[in-house]
């Protein structure tokens, strides 16, 4: 890649922070992409072609992850070296425990064609849904705090709370999927 | 040598086709730079996607084709594109509907009958290829071997390639494929609109796609496409063709669907019943066939019926890609409509309900695509500056894991190019190969996935297993095509990776094809090189005509004036020939013969202007 930074902080040109003006991020994006479309690289050389593609992947790539708080997050904890991957979801938050407990009763009783369940689920849906909110607000915290000090305990306090952020994600997905089946 | 003949440049010209399921058109950037479709030697600009083979062994496209439907049924073949990049399992729907006539032995590779010949799908979309690219050399007076086609959004890499293979066949150069509602956006945008967001719904003969777009600033955002490659007006027209096929069967007491000309016959009598319909409530179906005569009323009211669940089959995907666009309704600026289809009120007011916005129509529905694809030629030959597209891949890409499960690698909807590294490794000591199996689609398991194809990681250095560390790159380049390359991370050396695309053509089968239509292509050349010929006579023979008002014309002695009319009528005797090379020695010697005319013009000019008058 040669003069071009893979890292995608880098590409833009900006600070390796968690809240990012989108905005700017969006200006930057297009007019990168003015410079390196590969549109406009048609008729160069191979290399030059290659160059271009590359560029635009890396940017592309980049875009997507920047803009996004959540991939933005988990992208800056692997720049930190934090592991991130679906295994830390998997495990149930020990604060959790009763409620998905509750839950998965409630599931198997709904598959097992117990209509009565379903007001139990529609407002666990709720609940979670409202935990999830919760949760972005924490995480909203502690990105700023993290912006201010750039303190690597607050990122390992934000890997914990994207673990569990993605572990409920995963129960709404899941009841609601259960419930949108009941219906049909 | 030649004062009398005008200089065009040689600027590399890029040309923007739209290869349709039922028309086919091409286009390109008018010195002004707008863009403008190229009208066949028959004058029409749409060329009907149908080909025949002549019982003389021509290949004959559009019109001409369109006719021969009829009469030779079996010679001929339409809405190819419903089998590009396919395979023969998923065409068994289409080949209730359509007369295609594939081959045996057509496993692998799909190939269609045309009389005692066969050409697989990519051959066929060539031969439509190859008659715009003349149609256009001979209205540009110059060859063209650079172009930009237009594919469905929602095509998937396998019909995005086959449309590739097609022009690699047909002898162009595919600088790009462009998705068919971002080309109209373009065209759109270019004319009427800078900035907001705006929804392309295109339902066209064959495929349907909607896309949203961002516009800012010359940039051209697309954040999502929806659609289905099986949905469109053959659709429609099919299901008017079983209401009239089941009434002659108890009128007449025979069933006329074997029938090829008759099937034919009554397809083109649906279509324009059909087109009819959007503009009066009532009309009537009309077949005549072999002394026979059938006629049925049909009111728009019956029409809406019979049509209501295909119209209602593009509402899913427009829903989902609203909300993958991350937009409401409310936040559309504008729907623009693309294809014939949404001539039809029922459309226009399912489109208007749901995006709660008034259709956009001003542009030819026909035409915007292909206009779109020239400019987008425009921006790849430099011609078009501030313009540029961000377009994204329409499905996701993922690899099969364990237990049939598919996991996601480059999700759909994503800006392209787009990529991602995945690292494999071997489960048995000493392994020297990993297979990976590439999927393209939206569901969790292998199966319910659309099959791309396999890679396989071969001569890996033999090691323990699970210390081989393999990174492979899935990388979608511009045109929505997947590349992959992948590399030893230990070593850092090149890993060799042989590709067996699950459906389409080989890269040597493709070159097998090419040097084919080489050989079938020497007439084809022949008759090119004549056309140009005949480009250039043109022009001298205007030239000499403005000549001969010349007040120097008469200054030739008899003698000159006589040697110029010979070399005059020579050309003229050459000109409808085949032979090009006499045209051009014709052309030559006319050009020898006019030389002492255009010195004395010259002349002529020089004493004029020094006299201080005009000539």
């Amino acid at each position: 890649m040669g003069l071009l930074s893979s890292n995608f902080y880098d590409f833009f040109g900006i600070e390796h922070k968690l809240n990012l003006d989108l905005k700017d991020l969006e200006k930057r994006f297009y007019s990168l992409s003015r410079q390196w479309h590969p549109d406009k690289f048609t008729l160069k050389s191979a290399e030059e072609q290659q160059q271009a593609l590359d560029a635009t992947a890396i940017l592309n790539d980049g875009y997507r992850t920047l803009r996004d708080p959540l991939a933005r997050a988990e992208y800056l904890l692997k720049e930190h070296g934090f592991d991130i991957g679906e295994q830390g979801a998997k495990n149930v938050p020990p604060e959790l425990l009763e409620e998905v407990f509750e839950l998965n009763m409630a599931l198997e009783e709904l598959r097992g064609g117990d209509e009565s369940a379903r007001g139990g689920l529609e407002e666990a849906r709720n609940r979670f849904v409202a935990m999830r909110e919760g949760i972005d607000s924490e995480l909203q915290e502690k990105f700023v705090e993290y912006d201010r000090a750039k303190d690597r305990n607050v990122l390992a306090q934000i890997r914990t709370i994207l673990n569990r952020r993605r572990y409920v994600r995963n129960l709404v997905n899941e009841v609601e999927k259960e419930l949108a089946g009941a219906v049909a | 040598m030649t004062p009398l003949q005008i200089d065009f440049g040689n600027a590399e010209r890029v040309v923007g086709i739209d290869l349709g399921t039922t028309n086919s058109l091409i286009a390109f950037l008018d010195a002004t730079g707008h863009p403008a479709v190229i009208p066949g030697a028959d004058g029409d600009k749409l060329v009907p996607s149908v080909v025949t083979l002549t019982r003389k062994g021509e290949i004959v496209v559009g019109n001409k084709a369109r006719a021969a439907l009829i009469d030779e049924p079996d010679r001929t073949v339409y809405s190819i594109k419903r089998l590009m990049g396919r395979g023969v399992a998923d065409i068994q729907e289409e080949l209730k509907l359509f007369p295609f006539r594939v081959a045996q032995g057509s496993e692998a590779v799909i190939r269609v009958e045309l009389g005692e010949r066969q050409f697989t799908p990519p051959e066929v979309s060539a031969f439509i290829l190859r008659q715009l690219k003349q149609n256009a050399e001979k209205f540009l007076g110059e060859t063209v071997s650079k172009a930009v086609i237009t594919v469905p959004a929602y095509f998937n890499d396998a019909q995005r390639q086959a449309t590739k293979d097609a022009g690699r066949i047909a002898g162009l150069e595919v600088l790009r494929l462009v998705n068919e509602p971002t080309a109209a956006a373009l065209a759109y945008g270019l004319d009427k609109r800078r900035d907001g967001i705006v929804a392309v719904y295109d339902l066209g003969g064959g495929t349907f796609d909607i896309s949203i777009l961002k516009l800012h600033d010359g940039i051209f955002e697309v954040l999502a496409t929806n659609g289905d490659t099986h949905l469109g007006g053959d659709d429609i027209d099919n299901r008017l063709m079983q209401i009239a096929l089941e009434d002659i069967h108890t009128d007449w007491g025979k069933d006329i669907s074997h029938y090829g000309d008759a099937v034919q016959t009554l397809r083109r009598a649906v279509i324009e019943a059909k087109e009819r319909l959007s503009f009066a409530p009532v009309t009537n179906i009309e077949l005549n066939y072999k002394g026979k005569h059938y006629q049925r009323e049909i009111t728009r009211e019956l029409f809406e019926k019979l049509i209501a669940d295909i119209v209602d089959r593009t509402l899913g995907p427009c829903r989902a890609c609203i909300q993958d666009a991350g937009v409401t309704p409310e936040q559309i600026d504008e729907v623009v409509l693309v294809g014939g289809s949404t001539r039809i009120p029922m459309v226009r007011n399912a489109v208007e309900t749901l995006f709660r916005a008034k259709p956009h129509t001003d542009l030819n529905p026909d035409e915007v695509v292909a206009l779109g694809a020239a400019v987008q030629a425009g921006i790849l030959s430099g011609a078009v500056e501030n313009q540029l597209l961000l377009d994204v891949t329409p499905l996701s890409l993922g690899i099969e894991t364990m237990g049939g499960v598919v996991s996601k690698l480059i999700h759909r909807n994503s800006t392209i190019p787009a990529s991602a590294t995945e690292t494999f490794t071997t489960a048995v000591d000493g392994q020297r190969n990993v297979l990976i199996h590439v999927l393209q689609g939206e569901r969790e398991m292998v199966k319910d996935n659309r099959s791309l194809a396999r890679f396989d990681l071969k001569e890996i250095d033999p090691l323990p297993a699970g210390m081989a560390r393999i990174e492979v790159r899935f990388l979608i380049d511009a045109n929505g095509i997947l590349n992959v390359t992948a590399r030893d991370a230990r070593t850092g050396k090149e890993q060799s990776v042989d590709v067996k695309p699950s459906y389409g053509l080989t890269d040597e089968q493709v070159e097998a094809m090419i040097s084919e239509s080489i050989d079938r292509a020497e007439e084809d050349f022949n008759t090119r090189q004549a056309a140009e010929a005949r480009v250039e006579a043109d022009r001298i023979l205007a030239a000499v005509d403005k000549a001969k008002q010349n007040d120097a014309y008469l200054e030739l002695s008899d003698e000159e004036r006589r040697e110029m009319a010979r070399a005059l009528n020579e050309l003229l005797v050459v000109y409808h020939g085949d032979d090009h090379l006499l045209i051009r020695a014709k052309i030559d010697q006319l050009n020898n013969a006019t030389m002492k005319l255009a010195e004395n013009m010259i002349n002529t000019a020089v004493t004029g202007a020094l006299k201080g008058t005009k000539i």
